[in-house]
């Protein structure tokens, strides 16, 4: 058996683009993407970037949605675009999701239980009333709410924050190895916000859940995430610990997107100007080089070659796709 | 900067402001009576979770309440005249001349079947009527670039524009007609950061271009930080503290303030998480008393029956909060400190 729970191997997925006039073209959503979690012990593992950065195509593609175009993707040592129906039926089983939007996800004429019974009925889980309300009540319970409290309300009657503890409290309930939550709090008032991270953390902990925590704010993955994946355009721009990555990062991407996240401090304001590029035409093609380099300024010659490793910086958990680390350029480096 | 423009009369005075929408149940007391000035060139910061009335707040200072919502009563003064109870017509000489507003998801306000330029173009005409060909085309090139957008938007469709993009085109087109004050809605909220950052600086720089005065609502505090000069802190229909932006985040008074600064995640270190639930009562029919006390870890037995009035407790720094106790020689004291230290 693996000792991996998941793992991505070599991930590649295009979209088809129809241009007026007939000429097609590809989008690059994820290219060589590779990423492992662990069976032991659960961890959370983000996923951020900015928009288009692929990370909610690699939530689908985990969730089975959507299918790639070249690459594996391995649960528990079985490939599931190989998997048979009794497999994949085990898989759905396994991998849970929450997604970003806490109300789209319920159907606003059933009652909050209805979420519940639904699963209970499609794992069979229970074929009894009072073991569904235990079974029901001790997930609730994990999220800190109550039965009582919850069951018999309508979607619209909680708080956004209470709607998205629900949703880890019914996918607790099949006792999943892996939840991937695309986005979670993004929609929550930035106050409520700690509620269901405190829960993703004790599922984590007590339970043993692995979570692939896909977000664009660096702030929440740095308070509870293990390991973070940085995407820029498909590509893993900088992978390792959380606080490592986040403390110290060497990518010049991630420096930017470090840099520009608004500190909640008026006595730090932002330094210096950034423009944007005017053009993302790089986006659309499948480009051997670094896809930062348009925007890049530390870029060189080089850098249009091929896509950069993977350097092992700091002797740490921590790798940067970038040439400037790689160790017979030699090149200076200055981190902010 | 503010500490001059705070001896001139406020260019907007909101005075008891109550917007309250009609539900079958009873009223919904969205906006219940809110005071507060704004001082030319100043950014005052509007914050709050959801429901605490900041957004209802800003249409009914711009008099864009719909039903079923109402206004109650109250004062909008902008430069001593009151807005309400004006007619349509004499509101529209007010709107976007004088109170121009970015809404909250400005970007997805633009028509998709019309040229940048055309939209821009068309809220020049609209209120000052028209203007050569070449006139107009300048002064959307000016505005343009203003808000840091290339030229060769002028010929763009929304579409082709990127969010931030059209995020700054919203921006242009709320200075089009070089307001007294911009209200902007949760502006930069659905953008990335990085591009966040590039809309903000832009928002500062026009800002100081002009000399407007802005209204800035929304709930990243660490936006906040970088972006306003005071804060004024709203919850459940009120507004709970008003305070200079250093004093919100160095020495917040109101414990709500406090909670709210204490659950900012943090990129520097890792702490616990500050679990809170939303607002619990039912806001059709508040507790009497102050309005946070069923989640104050405070609450004394005067905050059931009394709602707390707003006091001065330090220069610039007001609260309504009956923790806060004017002593002898006039300054104020927490009076949770005291009974602590006896």
């Amino acid at each position: 058996m693996s000792q991996m729970l998941l793992e991505i191997r070599n991930a590649t997925k295009l979209y088809k683009q129809r241009r007026v006039g007939g000429v097609k073209k590809e989008v690059v959503a994820l290219q060589n993407f590779n990423l492992s979690i662990p069976k032991q012990p659960a961890s959370i593992i983000t996923i951020a970037g900015e928009s288009g950065s692929g990370k909610t195509t690699l939530a689908q593609l985990v969730l089975g949605f959507t299918h790639l175009t070249s690459g594996q993707i391995i649960f528990d040592g079985q490939d599931i675009s190989t998997a048979d129906a009794r497999q994949m039926k085990d898989y759905r089983r396994h991998v849970q999701a929450v997604f970003q939007d806490p109300f789209g996800v319920y159907n606003p004429f059933y009652r909050v239980e209805h979420v519940f019974n639904m699963v209970i009925n499609n794992f069979q889980l229970s074929n009894r009333q009072s073991t569904s309300r235990e079974l029901m009540e001790r997930a609730l319970n994990i999220v800190g709410l109550r039965g009582e409290d919850v069951l018999r309300k309508y979607p619209h009657q909680l708080s956004g924050g209470q709607r998205q503890r629900i949703m880890m409290a019914r996918a607790y309930m099949v006792s999943p190895k892996l939840i991937v939550a695309d986005e979670p709090v993004s929609m929550v008032d930035a106050s409520l916000r700690a509620s269901i991270l405190d829960v993703m953390i004790r599922l984590k902990e007590e339970v043993g859940i692995s979570f692939l925590y896909i977000t664009h704010d660096l702030s929440t993955a740095y308070q509870i995430g293990d390991q973070i994946y940085i995407l820029y355009q498909g590509a893993i721009a900088e992978k390792g610990n959380t606080i490592n990555v986040i403390d110290h990062p060497h990518h010049p991407y991630v420096q930017l997107l470090v840099d520009s996240v608004p500190v909640p401090n008026p006595d730090v304001k932002w330094e210096g100007e950034i423009v944007l590029p005017p053009e993302e035409e790089m986006r659309t093609t499948v480009h051997a080089g670094c896809r930062f380099y348009p925007r890049c300024p530390a870029r060189m010659d080089r850098c249009l070659e091929a896509q950069p490793p993977l350097y092992n910086v700091d002797n740490l958990d921590h790798e940067v796709s970038c040439y400037l680390y790689d160790n017979k350029t030699q090149a200076v480096v200055t981190t902010p | 900067m503010t500490e001059e423009n705070h001896k001139q009369p406020p260019v907007l005075k909101v005075r008891d402001l109550r917007v309250y929408y009609e539900t079958p149940k009873g009223d919904v007391l969205a906006v219940d009576g809110i005071d507060f000035d704004l001082f030319k060139g100043e950014t005052l910061g509007l914050v709050g979770e959801s429901g605490s009335g900041k957004s209802t707040a800003a249409m009914g200072i711009l008099q864009l309440v719909v039903p079923p919502g109402r206004i109650v009563e109250g004062e909008v003064l902008l430069e001593g005249k009151n807005l309400l109870g004006l007619p349509e017509q004499a509101l529209r000489a007010v709107r976007w001349i004088k109170l121009a507003l970015i809404p909250q998801g400005a970007m997805n306000s633009l028509n998709p079947t019309m040229k940048v330029s055309d939209q821009i173009k068309d809220v020049i005409v609209a209120h000052e009527g028209r203007k050569s060909k070449k006139e107009l085309k300048d002064r959307v090139l000016e505005l343009l670039t203003m808000v840091g957008l290339p030229g060769r938007v002028y010929d763009l469709y929304p579409h082709e524009l990127s969010g931030g993009m059209k995020q700054r085109v919203c921006i242009a087109m709320a200075i089009a007609l070089n307001p007294t004050i911009i209200i902007a809605d949760e502006s930069t909220s659905a953008l990335d950061v990085v591009v966040q950052r590039v809309v903000a600086q832009t928002m500062l720089k026009v800002k100081q271009a002009l000399g407007v005065s802005m209204i800035m609502i929304g709930h990243d505090m660490g936006l906040m930080a970088q972006m306003v000069d005071r804060v004024a802190v709203m919850y459940s229909g009120k507004i709970v503290e008003i305070a200079p932006v250093k004093e919100i985040f160095a020495d917040p008074k109101h414990p709500y303030s406090q909670l709210l600064i204490e659950s900012v995640p943090s990129l520097k270190e890792r702490k616990p998480l500050k679990i809170t639930e939303g607002i619990t009562h039912d806001p059709r029919n508040p507790p009497p008393g102050c309005i946070f006390q069923l989640r104050c870890p405070f609450v004394m037995d005067v905050c059931r029956s009394i709602a707390p009035p707003m006091q001065e407790v330090k220069p610039g720094q007001q609260v309504a909060c009956h923790l806060y106790q004017p002593s002898e020689d006039g300054s104020f004291i927490n009076v949770a400190d005291v009974v602590g230290n006896t």
